[in-house]
């Protein structure tokens, strides 16, 4: 399916706009594009919350029962905010919005084997909500199966610019209600074989020209949290070669129970934590995506990133967050000069019976 | 860490039938039994890259100009402030090096002069290069001029009319002195620029592992290297040969280059013809001055007087290209990653460390390439006139009746040879009968049979106690002798066993196949494409097997061997020095090598123990 004015996909190829598709769709699709895979899936557009919004026509409804509002007056605001989401949850979608909707969840599911869970979360355009992360967290909706489900968490996803906190934001902050929007991101859920984290740097001295991996079974949480001794590869940033390795024990992973919703946890057998997590193609393509993130951010990064059992070989590498790295790179890189040798010369290997090696 | 030690050289046992082989070779290039205590106390590393096979007497003189000259350098041209030469020995029949350190107190003073006499080279780089030119090519002109002609029945006429009284024996003598002067003269030369070319390469080498930490030394390698190198136009000669060929579709004429005449003859009466010959006779002169050895041995051939050796490797271009191959180097595709690794390491850098960068990688780009080209002036030019010229020499004597077959020359040391012409010219200008003829035949078939005899045996990677780290620049780049590859081959024996070798990373890439095993130049024939070349040392002109092989695997050889060098230009992966490869790995065993972290798998070894993969070690290149 392609990408129209109502959905966009990540990977549609269409230039990506915070208007359309909010804060966080807008960086999924950005990201995508610039070969930094997330997990697939689609935007619903603000367009299409526009016009379901007019079709209803219920906006000047709520403008007037936002207009007189105090925002000190909890009780009140509770309220209203309870009344405007009853009633955009109780409306019907128009027919050709939601045919697109079920047309793109559809599209999404038939990538896999087998339909796979998915979340969907909000993704509001910059000054609608208090903050990004507030809002991500608020509206995230995790394992969700088939379109039913799906599409009734789309409209929670817009009911949410009318919580209670989000009016007292707005009302307390003179943001007027009109022009409010919101776009709604449904994407796979992560069903990570290995995963980890990787740094666009040796964090142990800074080194810029290395690429620091660390990789374990299942679900990254163990190998964030340290419960669970990764593997740790340095590569060399420029030719990718392997510098050093060493190889963690890997004793517990966890994984996605999709029955129960929720991860479990369990013992790696003998043959699995005996071995390196990632092949050889493997660690060169999540090396080669933290170059990418690095390149884009135009700052040493901190990625996490997953390989996902439901996608092929070749496309199963995806980036779940990445971050400046803090730690070193706002320090001045400890690049050394070679010190001139003894009269000030330029043969620095010569002069001294064992050649310098910095840091 | 204590090590484990290598033999002491009188522990090595003498093959049955080599009894008697010191006395083969001059006294000074023998351990001696009054300094034993001395030469024991040094690690000796067996240099079988440039010498695999066991020398015969007059084959030292290789090994001995070689390896004095690159000392020289070191120790009395550039005043190196760290290193001294190297001292060599020969023991049974191979050729082992130990470097000279400067002792600590004079590296100081050595500095200032050091960087006088070095910075003078690179100022003047170019134009001294020039001049290096010019000045090799006269040699070998001069020594194209020298022959070796039967003695006359009587002086001529002439002689005694001009009132010269001399009987031309004197010109037979010069001529062999001056032989072997200007062998000594070119190896001079040849140094001239090597130690220099290393010197640039390790400057950036050592800057780049300080703000690199741990840089693969493979990067480094690539940032220097030349693509279009000398070493690499005779090969690039036969390829342009075969797609003319093609061209001018004479493909039929080439079922069997084995029979030169025929051959050339066939081509040159077929239409368009006369254009290839006219193109063939044109890269002759120099290209085929190239021997498909090192240039170090007597029975090393070379191209232009082994012809079906090109024309072979041109027919088998020829059947690749009717086959849709693409026989060229993808020099573009070198040349656009090599500029992307640059690019990249230098946008690493900080401040004034982009500028130092550069500077130093200029002069190393500069400087480097001669490290490879020169060999083609050298080993290849030179030494390929010089051999023809000692074959005539020894067909002369052997029709005097010095010796039964026409190499036999090689048998007797180079100042025996002086002898041995000092009693033909005798004989002769006395109306006498020499005495060689009845002393050379037995003698040289005794010696034959030690030679013989000592062939049987491999050399020893390395004798004695080696040091605890191994610090000298030229040691650890060019022979790859570092303290890890050491203690590699003190391991060795425990390693091999599971069928995994290690060796240096020396070209990148991972693939399997099956392995070819090759000792000798006379077995690349053998070779079939897609196989993995494994022998103990590679030569620069087996280059049309690079076209062929899929990896490449040595028993020595560091960073910069010519395996390392030719592997990176054709894009192939190789894995140097592992120290046992052509004896452990057996011709149909399939093989994985990684040239990126320098393992090699025996994939249908009986147990396979060893694992070469992650996990097997926690190791770090420092």
């Amino acid at each position: 399916m392609q990408s129209n004015e109502y959905i966009q996909f990540f990977d549609g190829g269409v230039t990506p706009t915070l208007e359309n598709l909010g804060g966080k769709g807008a960086s999924l699709v950005t990201m995508t594009s610039a070969g930094m895979p997330v997990p697939p899936g689609f935007v619903v557009t603000t367009a299409q919350f526009d016009t379901f919004m007019h079709e209803a026509g219920i906006t000047a409804k709520i403008n007037q029962l936002l207009a007189d509002l105090d925002p000190e007056d909890m009780k009140q605001v509770d309220k209203i905010s309870a009344a405007i989401r009853e009633d955009i949850c109780s409306r019907p979608v128009p027919q050709a919005m939601r045919e697109l909707t079920v047309g793109a969840y559809e599209s999404l599911m038939a990538r896999f084997d087998a339909p796979v869970p998915v979340a969907v979360r909000s993704s509001a355009t910059a000054e609608d909500l208090p903050d990004a992360s507030f809002a991500g967290q608020q509206d995230t909706y995790l394992w969700l199966d088939g379109v039913k489900a799906v599409t009734e968490h789309i409209r929670q996803c817009w009911a949410s610019l009318f919580t209670s906190r989000a009016i007292i934001y707005r009302l307390k902050n003179n943001i007027p209600n009109e022009g409010l929007s919101m776009a709604v991101v449904v994407q796979k859920m992560v069903n990570s074989r290995v995963s980890g984290v990787a740094i666009t740097m040796d964090p142990t001295n800074g080194d810029r020209s290395k690429i620091t991996i660390d990789s374990s079974y299942g679900v990254g949480e163990m190998v964030v949290s340290g419960q669970v001794t990764p593997d740790n590869i340095v590569l060399d940033k420029v030719t990718l070669a392997v510098v050093n390795e060493h190889l963690g024990d890997k004793h517990a992973e966890l994984v996605p129970d999709t029955g129960a919703k929720r991860l479990v946890e369990r013992e790696v057998d003998a043959e699995r934590r005996g071995r390196r997590s990632l092949t050889d193609a493997e660690l060169t393509a999540v090396a080669q995506m933290a170059k990418r993130a690095e390149k884009h951010y135009k700052c040493p990064q901190d990625i996490e990133w997953a390989l996902d059992a439901d996608l092929p070989d070749g496309e199963n590498l995806l980036l779940l967050q990445s971050r400046p790295e803090t730690v070193h790179s706002s320090k001045p890189a400890p690049q050394t000069a070679p010190q001139p040798v003894v009269s000030g010369g330029f043969f620095s290997g010569f002069s001294a019976t064992v050649p310098k090696q910095a840091v | 860490m204590s090590l484990k030690s290598f033999p002491k050289p009188s522990e090595l046992t003498v093959p049955a039938g080599a009894e008697g082989w010191e006395k083969i070779y001059p006294y000074y290039l023998v351990f001696q039994d009054k300094l034993k205590e001395q030469e024991d106390a040094k690690f000796w590393f067996c240099d079988s890259q440039h010498w695999p096979t066991v020398f015969k007497p007059f084959e030292t003189i290789g090994g001995e100009f070689a390896v004095k000259c690159l000392g020289q350098y070191n120790a009395r041209h550039l005043m190196i402030p760290n290193a001294n030469g190297i001292e060599f020995r020969i023991h049974l029949g191979y050729l082992y090096m130990s470097p000279i350190p400067v002792p600590e107190d004079q590296i100081a003073a050595r500095v200032p002069l050091f960087e006088q006499r070095v910075g003078h080279y690179f100022q003047n780089w170019e134009q001294l290069l020039k001049d290096w030119h010019v000045k090799v090519k006269g040699t070998i002109e001069e020594m194209e001029t020298i022959s070796f002609p039967k003695l006359p029945d009587m002086v001529p006429m002439e002689d005694i009319t001009s009132g010269k009284g001399k009987d031309g024996s004197e010109k037979l003598l010069e001529s062999y002195d001056r032989l072997i002067q200007l062998a000594y003269q070119n190896w001079q030369y040849h140094f001239e620029f090597l130690n220099l070319g290393y010197i640039a390469y390790l400057d950036f080498f050592n800057f780049c592992k300080q703000v690199f930490p741990n840089v693969p030394d493979q990067s480094i390698a690539t940032m220097v290297q030349g693509v279009n190198m000398e070493l690499f136009r005779p090969d690039d000669e036969l390829k342009g040969l075969a797609k003319l060929a093609v061209e001018l579709g004479l493909q039929a004429h080439f079922g069997n280059t084995d029979d030169v005449d025929a051959t050339l003859g066939a081509v040159a009466s077929a239409p368009g013809g006369d254009r290839w010959i006219a193109q063939y006779e044109g890269a002759k002169d120099p290209w085929f001055n190239f021997t498909v050895g090192n240039g170090f041995y007597g029975h090393d051939k070379y191209w232009n007087e082994h012809q079906e050796i090109p024309l072979g490797y041109i027919a088998d271009y020829i059947r690749r290209v009717d086959e849709g191959q693409e026989i060229m180097r993808p020099v573009e595709a070198l040349i656009a990653e090599r500029d992307r690794i640059i690019e990249e390491y230098r946008d690493l850098l900080e401040g004034d460390n982009q500028a130092i960068f550069d500077a130093k990688r200029g002069l190393a780009a500069t400087a480097y390439p001669y490290v490879e080209n020169h060999n083609f002036y050298i080993e290849h030019w030179t030494m390929g006139v010089f051999w023809r010229k000692i074959r005539e020499l020894s067909r002369m004597m052997q029709a005097e009746g010095f010796w039964t077959e026409p190499d036999d020359l090689l048998y007797l040391g180079r100042n025996e040879v002086r002898d041995a012409l000092f009693d033909l010219v005798t004989g002769w200008g006395v109306g006498a009968k020499p005495i060689g003829p009845d002393y050379w035949p037995e003698e040289i078939e005794r010696r034959r049979g030690i030679v013989d005899a000592l062939k049987t045996a491999r050399p020893a990677p390395a004798l004695n106690t080696p040091p605890e780290i191994i610090t000298e620049p030229f040691t650890r780049m060019l022979w790859g002798i570092t303290t890890e590859q050491v203690q590699q081959w003190l391991g060795a024996g425990e390693e091999v066993e599971g069928g995994g070798l290690r060796g240096m990373a020396a070209s990148p890439g991972v693939v399997e196949g099956l392995a070819r095993v090759v000792t000798d130049a006379d077995q690349l024939s053998e070779i079939q494409q897609g196989e993995i070349l494994v022998a103990t040392v590679t030569a620069p002109s087996w280059g049309p097997i690079f076209g062929k092989i899929k990896a490449t695997v040595t028993d020595i050889g560091g960073m910069m061997s010519h395996a390392a060098i030719v592997c990176r230009e054709y894009g192939l992966p190789a894995v140097t020095g592992t120290g046992s490869a052509s004896t452990t790995i057996k011709t149909g065993q399939r093989l994985r090598v990684d040239g990126t972290k320098g393992t090699v798998q025996i994939l249908d070894a009986e147990e396979d123990l060893v694992v070469t993969g992650p996990g097997a070690h926690s190791h770090s290149h420092v």
